[in-house]
């Protein structure tokens, strides 16, 4: 069987829309497309109807009830709406939030704006392995504390946080719990009682679903949590978030829950198997590869490794067959290195030299096989280029050079 | 974002990929940048000592593609010219060889600094040999 390139291993930043998905979404465009706030005609009954049924879908892949999701345009919004919501319903009782330093930049740049207003914000370091400490947690709860965001599973190197205890420090403390959960729902099991979360941000262009529609988790029992809004209008989704459903994406994301519901069993066995393929075959390749973050706790299709002495931009270019990204500082916009890496304590030299995998569903063996080559062939030829590999291999100590540098 | 076809040439095949020995006491060596900023350049030089014509260069690069680019079009440009033709040389023009976009127009600069420190180094080499040819002419 032939394969098809270019490869697709960036499942992190997004994901292809499940078949299945788009043929549930088509009649939501130009034959059911009514609006479904629209109470008086048949066109809007049945994108209500359609609506509600997404709803229905999601709720029961995390554990919720529906009327405790409401949508948004994103994980993006959600979060903003989840922090900001709380931060403003909340004031009276205090100003207090906790965060920790690897979170995404849609929690940690609404946690920057709200410090503005005069919020006071503390955001929780995290171990070599990416894990945020506990007793550090229950240290910084005060009596001003009104909420806790910590996300599930990170985006960058894909390591899960202790959700379940976390959630259980902050009930008994009486804070609100927010996670981000994007990387992880649909992947793996994920239950909002079970793990005491109150709120939980989710977007569908991460699990097989279309982009442009998330959700935030409201707990409606045991607290029934408070939003303000940041988008005010017509008052949709009880008052929590004005704007007309986009029926069609409701109905993609319902969909794509549905399918992982019933796959993600499976899904993960098989993921996790293609991803210490991918592992095994680049460590049985090359020398001097590193992974960042812990192996243990971790999504099953997640590799982010760092490969010394080639920086991630020139190794990029060299699979550009292969899709994949890097935490080189000259793969973003801004030219600064990977904060998550940063905070992991990975030296900037190491950095520059990570390579993010994310697997995904219609990713085969073959595939994996091709990809691991490729990245050793080309990691090779760049050693070769690489004055750094040259040093290293003639004995000095790159740690204590004194660099020119300007 | 795009790389120009110029960049992925030189990254495909890049020139003058190496080393020269360092204790010849013709060749300059120049190492510029740091691993932290992501970008190292490691350029050299073989110079005829009485034309001082750079007869041969070599380069290695641990940086991206336009860093790669850079340092390669460097060893290039040199090959041929005098050490006073070579100190002419501007990150301007590399960056309109290559159609860098201005976020890697540092990789160019990097390139210039690259062929200063090397040239500085074969003249610092230079130095240490004169004093002792002096006195011995002197003392004739």
């Amino acid at each position: 069987m032939a394969l098809k390139l270019p490869i697709y291993l960036d499942n992190h930043a997004t994901t292809p829309v499940d078949p299945r998905v788009v043929e549930a979404m088509l009649p939501f465009f130009n034959l059911q497309f009514g609006n479904a706030a629209s109470r008086n005609h048949a066109f809007g009954w049945e994108a209500e109807k359609a609506a509600e049924n997404g709803r229905e879908q999601i709720a029961r892949l995390i554990g919720a009830t529906a009327k405790e999701i409401i949508f948004t345009s994103g994980a993006t919004e959600a979060d903003n709406l989840a922090i900001k919501g709380v931060a403003e319903m909340y004031r009276e009782k205090g100003n207090h939030i906790i965060t920790m330093v690897i979170e995404h930049k849609a929690v940690l740049d609404t946690c920057k704006r709200l410090e503005k207003y005069g919020y006071q914000v503390t955001y929780l370091p995290v171990s070599k392995e990416g894990l945020i400490d506990l007793d550090e947690l229950r240290a910084a709860i005060t009596d001003k504390t009104i909420l806790v965001s910590l996300m599930y599973a990170n985006n960058e190197i894909g390591v899960l946080q202790d959700i379940e205890s976390i959630g259980k420090v902050c009930h008994e403390r009486g804070v609100l719990f927010h996670t981000d959960s994007t990387q992880a729902v649909g992947k793996i099991p994920f239950d909002v009682q079970k793990m005491n979360v109150d709120l939980a941000s989710l977007s569908a262009h991460k699990m097989y679903g279309p982009k442009g529609i998330g959700a935030l988790y409201v707990r409606r029992r045991n607290p029934r949590v408070q939003l303000a809004p940041i988008i005010d209008g017509g008052g949709h989704e009880r008052g929590m978030r004005s704007g007309t459903l986009n029926v069609a994406g409701i109905v993609g994301f319902g969909k794509a829950c549905e399918i992982a519901a019933q796959e993600m069993p499976t899904e993960i066995e098989r993921l996790r198997g293609l991803r210490d393929r991918l592992r095994a075959n680049l460590e049985s390749k090359l020398d001097e590869v590193y992974i960042n973050g812990s192996m243990t706790r971790r999504l099953p299709n997640n590799l982010n490794m760092s490969f010394a002495y080639v920086e991630g931009e020139s190794l990029l270019m060299g699979i550009n067959d292969v899709a994949v990204s890097s935490g080189s500082a000259c793969t973003s916009a801004t030219l600064e290195p990977s904060y998550v890496l940063k905070a992991l304590g990975v030296g900037e030299d190491l950095a520059h030299t990570s390579i993010r995998f994310g697997i995904g569903r219609f990713n085969t063996e073959e595939e994996i096989d091709y990809v691991a080559e490729r990245v050793a062939e080309v990691v090779s030829r760049l050693r070769e280029l690489s004055p750094l590999y040259e040093m290293a291999k003639e004995g000095v100590d790159l740690s204590k050079m004194q660099w020119k540098a300007d | 974002m795009a790389y120009s076809e110029k960049v992925l040439d030189h990254y495909k095949n890049p020139r003058n990929v190496g080393s020269l020995p360092k204790n010849d006491p013709n060749v300059g060596t120049g190492l510029v940048g740091a691993p932290e900023c992501g970008d190292v350049m490691k350029l050299q030089m073989k110079i005829n000592p009485e034309t001082e014509v750079i007869e041969d260069a070599k380069f290695k690069t641990f940086g991206c593609g336009s860093a790669i680019a850079s340092s390669s079009l460097a060893t290039e440009w040199v090959k041929g010219k005098t050490v006073a033709e070579a100190l002419k040389i501007k990150n301007t023009e590399i960056v309109k060889e290559l159609n860098l976009p201005p976020v890697k127009i540092h990789c160019s600069v990097l390139a210039e600094d690259a062929i200063k420190a090397a040239l500085a180094d074969w003249k610092t080499k230079r130095g240490a040999d004169e004093p002792a040819e002096r006195a011995q002419a002197s003392a004739d």
